[in-house]
């Protein structure tokens, strides 16, 4: 338990890194997934077919892969820098990595959310002189959000736990590492990896309880 | 007759073929509909009367033939496609309304959208309109909190609120529990005294009696006969359309 105390404050500055790097790529995996999703039911082939590479690609590769591809393939070797500063430069790193991993599942369960709006409503929506896009943003994807607003949950939950694998992009700062530094130091602890845990569940639990709400105050009668 | 006083048809099929598969579901149609007129599309299940009028905005592409409306061609895609059907209203069997908006934001949901109106005149307007088809005390509601009468009746007036040069209605009262057909008939003969260029594709006789100026008879993918709803009901002319209509007024 001393050592949980001692380390505490070293800790959870860990763990506010994890809770930024979730708050930004929560944000921009649900931009790009329903950018992925509005290519991949688009009635462009060439759209169609590049988001449906892009998802098989990316969702298929292992996330620590994908990391660590950010950090020295694109990065090191190609030279993709967001800032001079070293640790800025990790963050940046972990979240376009994880951000374009997480994209791949919140477009998949908006993709299934599409399938729940009865394809007459887009039909409607054509028949009134809506363009594609419009009846994709007006009518389809609002009705697809709603349907899908507890698996996106899921998603977001099982993203906001892939930060601990941040240091795979070689970024030394979340709690993940900052656990194993602390073990190195002063052996194995189990009230820590219970703490962790517990301050994990504190983040966690709520969205899957507010989610969950959500979703049927939102539900669309049918 | 008209009030451009214009004499061209609104809308001209020739030589329309279209296959799905290896059916080929419109064979050779031609088929015009005048500005103003009421016409009636009757016919055995599976006989292509849907289709038949899907292809007039387009829901349904065509393999050949032209279709003109108004004098243009029907454009194949993107904005020019987008701005003929927002002048051609559409009713479906399913009502299609969006199930996520209120009624009065079914309706003004393209005045606003597409026509580019202010959202204050589209209500008016919409609730104008939902006054004419006798709902518009539900205006707040959400489409499955109404009847299927009132939400067919809703998409016509959705289907209204574009100002459309004419309307299809593709088996409007099939999917509606039967004191519910009188209702949405009532509206549609409404709207033909008011003029409208209509499309029906039904099997109310009575509507086509009390509103049709001309009745199309499609089987397997031809038009069979044309004829006035009245000739057409006593004394059909073609052997498909008496066998037809044996099955279906003999109950």
């Amino acid at each position: 338990m001393d050592e949980l105390i001692e380390y505490g404050p070293y800790l959870w500055e860990g763990f506010q890194v994890n809770l930024g790097l979730s708050a930004v790529c929560a944000v921009l995996s649900l931009v790009l997934g329903t950018i992925l999703v509005s290519m991949r039911v688009s009635p462009t082939p060439v759209l169609r077919a590049a988001g449906t590479a892009y998802v098989n690609i990316v969702r298929n590769t292992p996330l620590t892969l994908i990391l660590a591809f950010s950090a020295l393939g694109l990065s090191d070797q190609i030279g993709l820098v967001f800032s001079e500063e070293p640790s800025t430069n990790g963050f940046w790193l972990v979240v376009m990595g994880l951000s374009a991993y997480t994209a791949c599942f919140v477009c998949e369960a908006l993709r299934s959310g599409i399938n729940t709006v009865p394809f007459g409503q887009a039909e409607a929506a054509r028949a009134i002189g809506l363009t594609f896009s419009q009846s994709l943003r007006m009518i389809i994807l609002p009705q697809a959000f709603r349907a899908v607003i507890s698996p996106l949950g899921s998603v977001m939950i099982a993203m906001i736990k892939n930060t601990t694998v941040a240091i795979a992009a070689g970024y030394l700062a979340d709690v993940a590492f900052k656990m194993k530094d602390t073990f190195d130091t002063t052996g194995v602890s189990i009230p820590i990896f219970i703490g962790i845990a517990l301050a994990f569940m504190a983040v966690i639990l709520p969205i899957g309880l507010f989610t969950g709400w959500l979703a049927k105050r939102l539900a669309v009668a049918r | 007759m008209t009030e451009n006083g214009d004499a061209t048809p609104l809308v001209r099929l020739e030589d329309v073929n279209k296959h799905f598969g290896n059916l080929h579901v419109l064979k050779d149609i031609q088929l015009t509909v005048d500005r103003g007129e009421v016409l009636v599309v009757i016919g055995p299940s599976g006989g292509g009367k849907s289709t038949l009028c899907r292809t007039i905005n387009r829901l349904e592409t065509i393999d050949s033939g032209t279709i003109v409306f108004d004098g243009e061609p029907l454009p194949a895609e993107g904005k020019a496609l987008a701005r003929l059907r927002s002048e051609v209203g559409m009713v479906f069997q399913s009502f299609n309304l969006f199930a996520h908006k209120t009624i009065l934001e079914n309706v003004t949901l393209g005045p606003i959208k597409v026509r580019g109106k202010a959202r204050a005149d589209a209500e008016r307007r919409g609730m104008e309109l939902l006054e004419r088809v006798g709902i518009a005390t539900q205006a707040e509601k959400y489409p499955a909190q109404l009847s299927g009468g009132q939400q067919q009746r809703t998409a016509i007036a959705r289907a209204l609120a574009m100002d459309p040069k004419m309307i299809l209605f593709d088996e409007p009262t099939s999917a509606l529990d039967p004191e519910m057909v009188q209702e949405v008939l009532d509206v549609m003969v409404g709207l033909a005294r008011d003029g409208m260029t209509m499309v029906v594709v039904t099997h109310e006789m009575g509507f086509a009696r009390r509103a049709a100026n001309r009745v199309v008879f499609m089987a397997d993918g031809q038009i069979v006969e044309e004829n006035t709803p009245e000739e057409f009901f006593t004394n059909a002319r073609t052997d498909r359309a008496k066998d037809f209509l044996s099955k279906i007024l003999t109950h």
